[in-house]
């Protein structure tokens, strides 16, 4: 018999809990983070064992912001899906839209003009910038720096602004289309957008010197909450929480069959050995710097051409399935779409990064103190509408 | 006494003592709130703060009280009632306990006390047994973890202010805080004493140790741990509401006036400013005055730090304590003895 890694979890997990009993015969403490905690961004509930301020034993119970989207998904036509998939992971909003729309593009066996293509990546860049800036800040508050967070706030502005003259929404752009885009970007847009970029940059070595440089906030995330490679493998951990394990992967530079134009940009891939805290934080920064590159180079490289490719007045998707994932914001996000020939899907299923990125609390909390959970809850960045769907 | 108070029957000076010690709490709570709470703090991070209540704000203070007032006071159905309720009282009372032995001029002192130093560092402690109590009958998991948690670091955190104010005890040979302002005015530096010796100039070391420790007191931010609101909700506070959560609110920015006060005394010369005639009776009036501005620097690099760092764990703070702040103060302690032995 093979010893997995979840049975010497739960091993541990016992015995660690006999030992503190019998040590010093304390009844341990058992607290509830959340549902409505200031740490969980939203209704998500941490069940805490405690023995004095250290934790004993740690479960996640996800499941209060359910709204059944997968099923929602069913009874809706394929251009009604996507006003649905703005509103999974909210701070994302035009980079849910790009994989359920190429999955449908899939079935119908079209492709979006090169222009589209290039500006949708744009957007799911955008989206990536409105999200990870917002954590740069947010990571500050969680260990008591309250400043930080309005600073983001002001800088992921000008992102939303640049959303906002093109799609008119500027949490929920519900833009994209079958086959290409709503409409082409305005005049001066890219300019403009250029400009923002440079700005973006600038909040990124603010953030450098007043989060990241600060002596108080390396002392509470360095060491604390490491996550090794393997385990973030067999948790099935995407995204930057990833790659600060060390795991080199993105599907950005790494699927190259995707109809997206990433593989028309330079850009590097950021990893970091330490898997703690600080990893993570650092990894996402380097992230928000290599995406303004990004959304810099496309911008210089945009061809003419039309933004919609031809596609029915009515869409009808040909009977079939496909799976396409792309690298949300967050980490890894899948729409698995079975088709019977219908104005809408017949299944629909999602696979959200922060549902697996959550999935490895109880393992890495375990030893920890109450302080450092909220660290490590702050630095594996979930939005609970990505958990529960 | 003040010549013209003194001619005052007994019972008229201690009902002025009284209005002028609330006067000092909440003028300077009411002045940190509205300055450093709402506009600072607001220009900071790049925002405007209230702007609403009279001009470019500046009622936003009152109508924050009016509002608390207004608010139901609920006690939790399983807190220990009394308790409970009394527990923002006793907090709030060490403030004016404070500023009780605070100078504010040649003769303006609500009480001289010959041991004032020691008096001071007595009662600032007080406020702990308010906080434990709140936590332990708010019947709150958080709350008790955040009373505890005060609990430890208020204790730890004492140790380094003392043996910060037992320098200046030792340089200016007197406990009582009018001798301090008196020794600051006329003292010399190695002679040379065209400015007096106002004490944060030989003293720098004590200086920093407390407002570090004053900070920790205080429970500002890096040192905020009892009311984290990001792991503790508010922490001891979480259960209260309406009137007695502003006593709580109240105390702590009148609390940051009364450390202000007595560090200004202590090592900013107090209600002195050099170039002033030291017994001049107008000095009476003007010397609240000063100490107030004195009092003001010392909030402002208070909430300056406050709303910049991020915060320590709490076994970090510990070991802050214990392991830097009171050697590093010990050591003053013996250097100050030196110095004062051999010149």
């Amino acid at each position: 018999m093979t010893i997995t890694e979840r049975d010497r979890h739960y091993v541990s997990t016992t015995l660690s809990e006999a030992r503190v009993n019998l040590e010093i015969e304390t009844d341990g403490m058992t607290l509830n983070l959340g549902p409505q905690h200031p740490a969980t961004h939203g209704t998500l509930r941490i069940i805490v064992k405690l023995d004095g301020e250290q934790v004993v034993a740690c479960e996640v119970g996800a499941g209060y912001m359910h709204r059944g989207y997968e099923k929602l998904c069913e009874v809706r036509t394929y251009p009604q899906v996507t006003t649905l998939i703005n509103r999974i992971d909210w701070l994302s909003h035009f980079a849910n839209e790009v994989p359920f729309i190429l999955a449908a593009e899939q079935l119908m066996g079209i492709e979006a003009p090169p222009r589209a293509q290039y500006i949708r990546t744009i957007f799911h860049e955008m989206a990536r910038l409105g999200n990870i800036t917002l954590f740069l800040g947010e990571m500050g508050l969680q260990l008591g720096a309250m400043t930080a967070t309005f600073y983001a706030f002001r800088d992921r502005e000008h992102v939303l602004n640049l959303l906002e003259a093109v799609t008119g929404g500027r949490f929920h752009p519900n833009f994209d289309r079958i086959g290409g885009l709503k409409d082409d970007l305005p005049k001066g847009w890219v300019d403009e957008c250029h400009a923002v970029m440079k700005k973006i940059r600038g909040f990124c070595d603010e953030m450098e010197d007043l989060v990241m440089g600060n002596e108080i906030f390396q002392v509470r995330t360095r060491g604390i909450g490491i996550i090794p490679k393997h385990i973030a493998l067999s948790y099935g951990l995407t995204g930057a929480n990833a790659r600060a394990s060390g795991v080199d992967l993105d599907l950005r530079r790494d699927d190259k069959d995707i109809a997206m134009a990433w593989k028309h940009a330079d850009f590097k891939v950021w990893t970091h050995p330490d898997g703690d805290s600080f990893a993570r934080y650092w990894v996402r920064l380097q992230e928000v710097r290599e995406s303004t590159y990004i959304i810099d180079q496309l911008l210089d490289g945009l061809p003419a051409g039309p933004i919609m490719a031809k596609v029915p007045r009515i869409i009808k998707v040909p009977a079939g399935e496909a799976y396409v994932q792309t690298e949300n914001p967050l980490g890894w996000m899948g729409f698995y779409v079975v088709s019977k020939g219908d104005l809408g899907p017949f299944r629909v299923k999602i696979r959200t990064a922060s549902f697996n990125n959550t999935s490895v609390i109880p393992w890495v909390c375990r030893g920890l103190y109450v302080p450092d959970v909220i660290t490590v809850l702050a630095s594996l960045y979930f939005i609970l509408g990505d958990i529960d769907r | 006494m003040i010549p013209v108070l003194a001619e005052l029957a007994y019972w008229q000076q201690s009902a002025l003592k009284v209005v002028g010690v609330l006067a000092a709490v909440l003028v300077p709570a009411g002045a940190f709130v509205q300055l450093f709470l709402f506009k600072m703090v607001s220009h900071l991070q790049s925002r405007l703060g209230p702007m609403e209540a009279g001009p470019h704000g500046s009622l936003q203070a009152l109508a924050e009280i009016t509002k608390f007032i207004q608010k139901e006071d609920i006690v939790p159905a399983r807190a220990d009632r009394f308790v409970f309720k009394m527990a923002p009282f006793i907090v709030f009372v060490t403030v004016p306990l404070i500023y009780f032995a605070v100078p504010w001029g040649p003769d303006a002192l609500f009480s001289n006390i010959d041991a004032g130093v020691f008096y001071v560092l007595a009662v600032s402690s007080v406020s702990v047994i308010g906080v434990l109590i709140a936590g332990w009958a708010s019947a709150n998991k958080y709350s008790l973890m955040g009373a505890i948690r005060a609990a430890g670091q208020l204790i730890a955190y004492e140790l380094p202010m003392v043996l910060a104010v037992v320098g200046v005890v030792i340089q200016a040979g007197t406990m009582n805080l009018q001798g301090i302002v008196v020794m600051q005015a006329e003292g010399e530096i190695f002679g040379f004493d065209a400015i007096g010796n106002p004490f944060f100039l030989t003293q720098l070391v004590g200086f920093v140790v407390f407002l570090i420790a004053m900070q920790a007191e205080l429970t500002q931010t890096p040192f905020d741990m009892p009311v984290a609101e990001s792991e503790l909700v508010t922490g001891y506070m979480t259960e209260y509401s309406g009137l007695r959560f502003l006593l709580f609110f109240l105390a702590e920015f009148a609390a940051v006036g009364a450390f202000g006060a007595v560090a200004s005394t202590l090592w900013l010369g107090g209600w002195y400013l050099p170039g002033l005639d030291i017994d001049a009776n107008y000095m009476n009036l003007v010397g609240p005055a000063i100490l107030f501005g004195k009092i003001l620097f010392i909030a402002f690099l208070v909430f300056w730090v406050r709303f910049t760092y991020p915060r320590f764990r709490e076994d970090q703070l510990q070991a802050f304590a214990w392991k830097w702040l009171i050697p590093i103060s010990l050591v003053n302690i013996v250097a100050t003895g030196v110095f004062k032995v051999v010149f």
